[in-house]
């Protein structure tokens, strides 16, 4: 379970700031490609880094494969199943304040178990999900109590306890300090060593996602293509300064970004 | 020392119980002065002492509270039809743009006319009573109550709804788990805004279509000429209204303590 094949996806959306260039094509309405016939395929259990500058339309491929959006062309087929909608198969973690701020951190991370009859194994459950992030004596908290990592944390437990077939993370670590950035990085590395689920990660740190991936994927600037579909099969834990490979990597990335590693 | 630099702490200290009670006695000695040298006979311009014995002899009597009871009881019904109908319509307007942009053009054309043009109307189809009077008040807060719902429901984060979609809520869950919750402290805000509105219209609405209620009150006293009971009902509805105020009040912290420190 948590096959993904992305089928020749294409997005487009109505531009409402420019009129009609003459003789553009389509129906009067002046479309703007976003996504231009992404293909790709993710294995199960795979931990998937997909790195673009940012407004490249990478949150949008995800936002399609979780169902949030309907592709303007192609098709997303998660596990022999064409994806309409959204599903808690496969969960989408949020750039930032995806808990509900109305429900403590118990509350929220009972969402994705509330249909569970039995009281005991449910409580069980959750307390499990929260001691694997270390949000123990929190329970109780409201989402503005806590700060940005205990935040994410928390949605982690959230999303973990519906056991989903795959995880879809938008930027997880944006607006972390370094230090907090780095432990959530271990925290979500850590993660899908143990569950072993299907995991997207989107970033624009090339950092993060040459020392998480399996795989990564470089989509280019709009519309998005995908530009590199690289297997990373280094031990971990990784390390740049032991993997000259790694580091190679690196820097032919970063100047695929029109940017010099070393200045 | 210690208790010396409390003291001259506490002098800087604001007193926030007994600073509305001299507002309140500022405003009573400035009614006793304007009374006694306005030139006006007391008949016409009671001073305070002569309205508080007045009003006491109407509390006794029992007259005062029965008016008191029968506006509030209009208020009540008039109010809880308000909510019951104009939530639910702010929610579903809120939610659904098609009828936002069919419905919202002709709410905003009714919602400007006043509670008491609507008075020949009410009267006629609603007979003298207390009909016509909740059906005033009905008007005056319903209005408010769905726009504010409608723009309270409309401004909810979408992440919540993908979130709710993510985690396969039923569309009562979206209801009951997203959308209440959301928009209960704007609610209460608007339940406070309305509330006071609908204070304003009653004491309205029972000077022409009924013969009880604190604004019948008023008018009879006035055709009696007795001032000093048209001050005293006067009374009652300023302490009514800042009560009113007050349990919304406690109410939006009730609601609000666990949350909304958040800001959004």
């Amino acid at each position: 379970m948590g096959h993904i094949l992305i089928d020749s996806v294409c997005k487009e959306y109505p531009n409402r700031r420019r009129k009609p260039r003459p003789g553009s094509p389509g129906t009067g309405k002046y479309m703007v490609p976003v996504l231009d016939h992404i293909t790709l395929e993710f294995g199960e259990g795979e931990m998937v880094c997909i790195l673009g500058p940012s407004g490249c339309g990478k949150s949008t491929l995800l936002r399609i494969v979780a169902g949030f959006e309907p592709p303007t062309a192609g098709r997303v087929i998660i596990d022999n199943k064409r994806v309409e909608r959204p599903s808690s198969d496969s969960i989408f973690v949020f750039q930032n304040n995806g808990l509900l701020p109305w429900m403590t951190v118990w509350e929220n991370v009972e969402l994705g178990l509330r249909h569970l009859e039995d009281r005991e194994a449910k409580n069980e459950r959750i307390a499990e999900q929260i001691e694997i992030v270390e949000l123990e004596g929190f329970e109780q908290h409201y989402p503005h109590q806590l700060s940005g990592g205990m935040r994410r944390r928390a949605e982690l437990a959230r999303a973990l306890a519906v056991n989903p077939n795959i995880m879809i993370m938008d930027e997880p670590f944006s607006g972390l300090d370094f230090l907090t950035h780095m432990k959530m990085r271990e925290e979500v590395v850590n993660m899908h060593r143990f569950t072993r689920k299907t995991t997207l990660v989107v970033t624009h740190d090339i950092d993060d996602a040459l020392i998480m991936g399996d795989r990564i994927v470089v989509l280019d600037d709009r519309p998005a293509k995908v530009k590199l579909d690289h297997k990373l099969d280094f031990p971990r834990p990784r390390d740049f300064e032991k993997l000259p490979e790694l580091s190679e990597l690196r820097k032919q990335i970063f100047l695929m970004q029109g940017v010099l590693y070393a200045v | 020392m210690d208790t010396a630099e409390l003291k001259t702490a506490s002098r800087y200290e604001p007193r926030p119980l007994a600073c509305p009670w001299i507002a309140f006695a500022v405003l009573l000695l400035l009614w006793e002065l304007l009374s006694r040298f306005s030139g006006l006979s007391p008949q016409v311009f009671p001073g305070p002492i002569p309205v508080l014995v007045s009003m006491g002899k109407l509390a006794a009597s029992g007259i005062l509270l029965r008016h008191t009871v029968a506006s509030l009881f209009r208020i009540t019904v008039g109010f809880y039809l308000a909510v019951l109908l104009g939530l639910p319509l702010g929610i579903i307007l809120g939610r659904n743009r098609i009828f936002n942009t069919m419905f919202n053009p002709v709410i905003q054309f009714l919602k400007p006319i006043s509670p008491i043009a609507w008075i020949p109307l009410a009267m006629l189809w609603f007979g003298i009573g207390d009909k016509p009077a909740i059906f005033l008040i009905f008007l005056s807060s319903f209005f408010p109550l769905v726009v504010s719902t409608t723009i309270a429901v409309s401004s909810i984060n979408p992440v919540f709804f993908q979130v709710a979609a993510n985690f396969n809520f039923t569309r009562r869950e979206v209801l009951s788990k997203i959308i209440i919750p959301a928009i209960t402290p704007a609610t209460i805000t608007a339940f406070r805004i309305s509330l006071s509105i609908a204070w304003l219209v009653v004491v309205a609405a029972e000077m022409i279509a009924v013969r009880s209620g604190l604004g019948y009150l008023i008018l009879d006293s006035r055709n009696a000429l007795r001032m000093d009971y048209v001050m005293a009902g006067m009374i009652v509805i300023g302490i009514i209204g800042l009560l009113l105020d007050l349990l919304m009040r406690r109410m939006g912290q009730l609601a609000s303590t666990s949350w909304y420190g958040s800001g959004n």
